[in-house]
């Protein structure tokens, strides 16, 4: 207790020209500490990606070294050229850019009308709807998967990609974002809008969507992330991998086909978490907005 | 464009509105009259995502609990069986297993996931250089493909792995083998998790501690409180609708684990480590056997239902809405 007590008080309420002298010196030193042990806990998080990235250079006969080393004899780019031999990463980089633009385009388009509807429209039952709507936040996919896998069997969508693309697009998710965003929206816009002629259709398409397109933007990439992630119902619904299959799919199959070439499976694992990566880097203010308005995201 | 922030405490909005059952739909100087009249534009804009939500999530429950009564095969005529799966699996020890083996994950991945985030978070203040870049750091993982997440850990556990060969060049004792080892095994899959997992938390936590007030945190300071007292008597009730929230959202996602068992430990060795969901796939798409999938995911379901149901019974405790 009294050493919490000394370490706030130097910051608020230590007078100016301190008494105990060695006092301040360790009042200037501990926070440095601290800040050095929070870049070891962040080295040491980094550690099994930076032995992913470090391991797909390897040539295969040094990967298992002890003590384990950072960098092998030699710089080996081809295991990438390897992995890329052994599965079509590009084209299951293709596919889930397809399955994820597709599925994130129907997203924005369903959850930009009913979060319009639920926030500036009256009507009769929205409130309770809406309460559906959330609830259904709390069903995981993962109960769903065997009666949709059903469903898919009945409409001949086994093997598809528009199985991979329909079913997951109506999450609740983008509905809740942007009410909460139209409802911030001041209504002399609409009033506005009105008095220049606009019907509804108009007032929406001309003058609110143009104005949600950061919090679409959010969603947007919640959306992209989590059907390009997906793997559960990838690897129920698709059984032609080679030509269908997605990234975590290919992925898994690749380990489950060359799971002792380390060297190769690491250069796959970089290639597979590349595309997210960047993004995360790219468009980190999105992420955090997007999960700190909703606790959701892409869970 | 400040005009267009959303209302406060927008996150904490989903808990307030779910648990005391309505909508808050008002904005400030906005009265039902000037919202103009009602109209069918209304139901026609939800119409859409009210339907695909009703086909690709209700339809299913629904089909799920059909399928469950019959023996379904993956190809050919189902016959219907009433509760024979249900039966089947409560007498099943392996199912009893599987259950237990979730709950015991989900019981040790919970609270860590918790602390680590939560600590992380208090740790990160807006007084620490760089901040943003240590959040984005820790949120990686949560972000890259959770089977490139696994495949990497499957190497750092293996034997002769990064944990070995660190430990026997450090020590010269050899790590156990964590996937082998059934008092490992699931241990094992706890710690990958929470590595990949409390990113989300993290992020959701620190936003909620950089919106506590100020002046209340000053003011207590004044009044002579250390910040050890601080954060736990002011700023952890502040911001408890985060944490009931983040805690619904952790434990609902953990209970549904599948990706590690499957790719680190296949569940082994044994079923130590298979989960509810690593059974629906094998019973489902391995064994052919739909209707004890869908049996296991009803179950699955009412578990997740009640556990859900008690969190928002028992929030009522702890959780300060009008702060």
């Amino acid at each position: 207790m009294l050493e919490t007590t000394s370490r706030i008080r130097p910051l608020t309420a230590r007078p100016l020209g301190s008494r105990v002298p060695g006092r301040r010196w360790t009042a200037r030193i501990r926070p440095a500490i601290g800040y050095v042990i929070l870049c070891l806990i962040a080295l040491l998080f980094l550690s099994p990606l930076i032995y992913m990235f470090a391991t797909s250079f390897k040539p295969p006969a040094e990967i298992f070294s002890v003590p384990p080393k950072l960098f092998g004899s030699e710089f080996r780019w081809q295991n990438y050229q390897e992995a890329l031999n052994y599965m079509p990463f590009l084209r299951f980089m293709g596919n889930g850019l397809l399955v994820s633009a597709a599925g994130t385009a129907l997203t924005l388009v369903v959850s930009a009308f009913s979060g319009y509807a639920f926030s500036r429209q009256r009507w009769r039952g929205r409130n309770l709807v809406f309460m559906v709507f959330l609830a259904t936040l709390m069903i995981p996919q993962e109960v769903l998967i065997v009666p949709m896998f059903v469903m898919m069997q009945k409409v001949g969508w086994v093997n598809t990609f528009q199985a991979l693309i329909v079913p997951w697009a109506f999450t609740a998710f983008g509905a809740f974002l942007l009410r909460q965003f139209f409802l911030g929206v001041p209504q002399e816009l609409d009033d506005a809008a009105r008095v220049d002629g606009a019907g509804t259709l108009r007032t929406f398409l001309l003058v609110m969507l143009p104005l949600a397109r950061p919090t679409m933007a959010v969603l947007a990439v919640f959306s992209f992330i989590s059907y390009w992630n997906s793997f559960l119902w990838p690897l129920v619904v698709i059984n032609d991998v080679n030509n269908l299959g997605t990234i975590p799919l290919g992925l898994q199959m690749f380990f489950g086909q060359q799971g002792n070439q380390w060297h190769l499976v690491m250069a796959a694992s970089v290639i597979s978490m590349a595309p997210t990566l960047l993004l995360l880097i790219l468009l980190q203010k999105h992420l955090v907005k997007g999960i700190v308005t909703s606790g959701f995201g892409g869970r | 464009m400040t005009l267009l922030k959303p209302t406060k405490s927008p996150r904490s909005e989903v808990a307030a509105t779910i648990s005391l059952g309505k909508a808050k739909t008002k904005v400030k100087a906005e009265p039902d009259a000037q919202l103009g009249r009602r109209t069918m534009w209304g139901p026609a804009f939800a119409l859409p995502h009210g339907l695909g939500l009703a086909i690709f999530t209700l339809l299913p429950i629904v089909v799920s609990l059909v399928i469950s009564l019959f023996r379904w095969p993956l190809l050919g005529t189902p016959s219907f069986l009433g509760l024979g799966n249900y039966q089947r699996l409560f007498s099943d020890p392996i199912f009893g297993q599987v259950v237990a083996n979730t709950v015991l994950f989900v019981v040790l991945y919970v609270p860590l996931n918790l602390v680590v985030s939560l600590g992380l978070a208090a740790w990160l203040t807006p007084r620490i250089k760089g901040r943003h870049i240590f959040r984005v750091i820790f949120f990686i993982p949560s972000i890259t493909p959770v089977v490139a997440n696994v495949v990497v850990w499957r190497m750092l556990y293996q034997p002769g792995g990064f944990i070995d060969g660190t430990l026997q060049s450090t020590t010269g004792v050899s790590a156990p083998n964590f996937l082998g080892d059934e008092h490992w095994a699931m241990m094992a899959i706890v710690v990958m998790s929470v590595w990949q997992g409390f990113g989300y938390n993290m992020l959701v936590f620190s936003a909620a501690l950089d919106a506590v007030p100020e002046n209340l945190t000053e003011a207590a300071a004044i009044d002579g409180a250390n910040a050890w007292t601080i954060f736990w008597r002011i700023k952890l009730k502040l911001i408890s609708p985060s944490i009931f929230f983040g805690t619904m959202m952790t434990l609902i996602t953990s209970f549904q684990v599948f990706a590690q068992p499957f790719i680190l430990t296949k569940g082994g060795p044994g079923s130590s480590t298979s989960t509810i969901v690593l059974y629906i796939y094998n019973q489902g798409f391995q064994f052919h056997q739909l209707g004890l999938a869908s049996a296991a995911a009803w179950i699955l379901f009412v578990i997740i239902l009640g556990v859900t149901v008690v969190q928002f019974l028992g929030q009522k405790k702890w959780v300060h809405y009008d702060a």
